[in-house]
């Protein structure tokens, strides 16, 4: 039992550093980045590399996956979302499938089908064990990982400029930019601190399930983005709090009722709670004009 | 050109465009020239043409974003498999098992489009578009552990392992969970998915001409000002879902009767996402569009194949500048330029 809600908590950590990309680029940009999932995967794959075949130590490799998946954040959005900045929404999402085929496939063509063994970073970290239950490093790591990351973008987003001026985009495009907010910039600020993000969660997601091949992004994808819009998407406590639910959800229903149908458990919850909270769990009721 | 947009203004032009299609393939493999590869693709082309005209009804007739209709494809092609498997003792002709099997492939979808349309369809927006892919995701896991079989004493159904259905000796196993659908003959047929894909443009340019569709459309425009007027909201965009759910399950069981196997994970959210790229390709809203689209696209990654590992590559590179021409304001002003200067030089040319 307590077993099975350290797991949920660690996964669900995973989840809730995806999700925080997937927010925050719906909070300002109003875009379901379908390409987020593939961005984990390419952040796995540079860990891996840089640790397998180059020998790297493991806090380098991490920032180097960071680094460039940074970097194609930024690219993937000046390529290929800014064009379409006043484009409808569904030409947007279309692009973003768009591009999550072509990371795939790229991936495909460098590293081939074949799965890799992730090494396991945290190695170094001893597991513990608290009154019988035994924690696993890699929980361990996610959990204060995650904690680091929400109580430093809380910060951002809180007290620095660049942080405020994200919050008033995502209110009002047109209000922040006559208030000399360069709101280009802070789009691709947002994308480019999603995608770091998503390298973090990559790492840690092969860390805990060690096996990366072109596709691991898009499932931790797919449910990463159910937990933003479960928890209220745009609303960044909405994406811990959802990611950390869904995460325990998963390995409950898992453990308790049946493994081939803890997704579509995890589904069903979702559905219900968006037909009796149709924002999400903290999510801002907007109300329609006339 | 006189004639061409007579006939698209009264609808015509894609009953054309499809007889056209027909007639070109059917010639194409009479004389010998179609490559295998490229005929075995001619029913999946026309079940995807199907699968775009029927999630266009909903993207562009209803207005509503739907990321899960591959689940009504599978609820279709599952149930078309199981009842041409069932029925194949005792309706031994093969093109009335095929219309038997996509009605009922039709009728389940359809049910199920109920099912899922009456609480999905009281939210809006994105967060209906993920409740869509929620319920897709649902379907292919719950099929993943259905095991059907069929035995003289009828259909037996189990949620846990192919065993427990106690089929007796002479008994079948048709969905094995994991594996799908096994041992299907394969009754459809290009001409049958013609006649299907024509009578699935009947039915929407119907809908769509109708009070009925009338309606919807209004509900998409402006939903609020539609109620005002005494629309039934939830009614109408119930009918379209369904209707589109239905046509979707005909689409599904064309479809997996044309093979010997059928998985529920080709029916997943990769699949959707492709049905989705069709419709906005072609134009969202637009029926000509998505079955030229659907069909181009079909083929695309066919004729690709010389480029063999790069092939999907190209395709997403495709798409992706597709998508930024079509929908750039800077390449959209110099098309509505183009096209006026064209417009210009006929109306000189009427003058003189």
């Amino acid at each position: 039992m307590l077993t099975n809600l350290i797991n949920g908590i660690s996964l669900g950590s995973v989840y809730a550093i995806i999700a925080l990309g997937y927010t925050m680029v719906y909070g300002i940009a109003k875009m379901l980045n379908f390409a987020h999932g593939d961005v984990i995967m390419i952040g796995g794959y540079m860990a891996f590399c840089t640790t397998s075949y180059l020998g790297w130590p493991v806090v380098p490799s991490i920032l180097f996956a960071v680094v460039v998946c940074t970097i194609l954040g930024i690219v993937v959005e000046k390529l290929a979302y800014k064009p379409l900045r006043n484009a409808t929404s569904l030409a947007v999402l279309i692009t973003a499938i768009g591009v999550s085929y072509f990371l795939q496939n790229a991936a495909l063509l460098i590293w081939t089908s074949n799965p890799k063994a992730f090494p396991n970073l945290v190695a170094s970290i001893p597991s513990i064990e608290l009154g019988g239950v035994r924690i696993a490093n890699t929980a361990i790591v996610t959990v204060i990982a995650n904690l680091i990351i929400m109580v430093a973008l809380t910060l951002f987003t809180n007290r620095t400029k660049m942080g405020k001026a994200m919050k008033a985009v995502s209110e009002d495009k047109g209000a922040a930019q006559l208030m000399g907010i360069n709101v280009d910039r802070t789009i691709s600020l947002t994308f480019a601190i999603g995608s770091g993000l998503a390298a973090i969660a990559g790492v840690l997601l092969c860390s805990a399930y060690p096996t990366l091949m072109p596709t691991t992004g898009a499932m931790p994808g797919i449910k990463a983005f159910t937990a933003a819009v479960f928890g209220g998407i745009g609303s960044i406590p909405g994406a811990m709090l959802g990611g950390i639910l869904l995460g325990i959800i998963e390995i409950f229903a898992k453990a308790y009722v049946s493994t081939q149908l803890s997704d579509a458990i995890v589904f069903a919850v979702l559905i219900i709670v968006l037909i009796v909270k149709p924002t999400g769990l903290l999510g801002k009721k907007v109300s329609e004009k006339v | 050109m006189k004639v061409l947009s007579k006939l698209s203004k009264r609808g015509f032009l894609n009953y054309a465009i499809v007889i056209a299609f027909y007639l070109v393939f059917q010639i194409l493999s009479v004389t010998g020239n179609l490559s295998s590869s490229l005929s075995g693709q001619l029913i999946p082309i026309v079940a995807y043409v199907i699968m775009a005209l029927a999630l266009n009804l909903v993207v562009g007739i209803s207005g509503e974003l739907s990321l899960g209709h591959a689940g009504f494809m599978s609820v279709g092609a599952f149930t078309g498999a199981i009842v041409a498997t069932a029925l194949q003792a005792s309706v031994p002709n093969g093109i009335l098992r095929l219309v038997i099997a996509i009605i009922f492939g039709a009728i389940f979808a359809a049910l199920m489009g109920v099912v899922i349309g009456i609480p999905v369809l009281r939210l809006n927006g994105d967060y209906l578009a993920i409740v869509t892919l929620a319920f897709g995701e649902i379907i292919k896991n719950l099929l993943n552990c259905l095991y059907v079989g069929v035995d003289g004493k009828g259909l037996h159904f189990s949620l846990t392992d192919a065993n427990s259905m106690n089929l007796e000796a002479d008994g079948i196993t048709i969905l094995n969970g994991p594996m799908g659908a096994l041992g299907i003959t394969k009754i459809s047929t290009f001409t049958s998915g013609i006649i299907l894909l024509l009578i699935v443009l009947f039915i929407i340019k119907n809908l769509v001409n109708s009070r009925t569709g009338r309606a919807i459309m209004a509900i998409r425009d402006n939903r609020i000002a539609a109620e005002a007027t005494g629309i039934n909201v939830t009614k109408y965009k119930l009918y379209a879902f369904v209707t589109s759910a239905a046509l979707a399950g005909s689409a599904g069981a064309l479809y997996a009767l044309n093979y010997s196997t059928v998985v529920p994970k080709k029916f997943d959210f990769n699949t959707s996402i492709l049905i989705l790229v069709f419709v906005v390709l072609g134009g969202i809203g637009n029926m000509t569009g998505s079955i030229i689209a659907a069909a181009v696209l079909t083929i695309l990654p066919e004729l690709l194949r010389q480029f063999q590992d790069y092939r999907m590559l190209v395709y997403a590179i495709v798409l992706i500048l597709v998508m930024l021409i079509t929908n750039n304001e800077k390449a959209r002003a110099t098309m509505v330029m183009l096209r006026k200067k064209i417009s210009r030089g006929k109306g000189k040319e009427a003058q003189s």
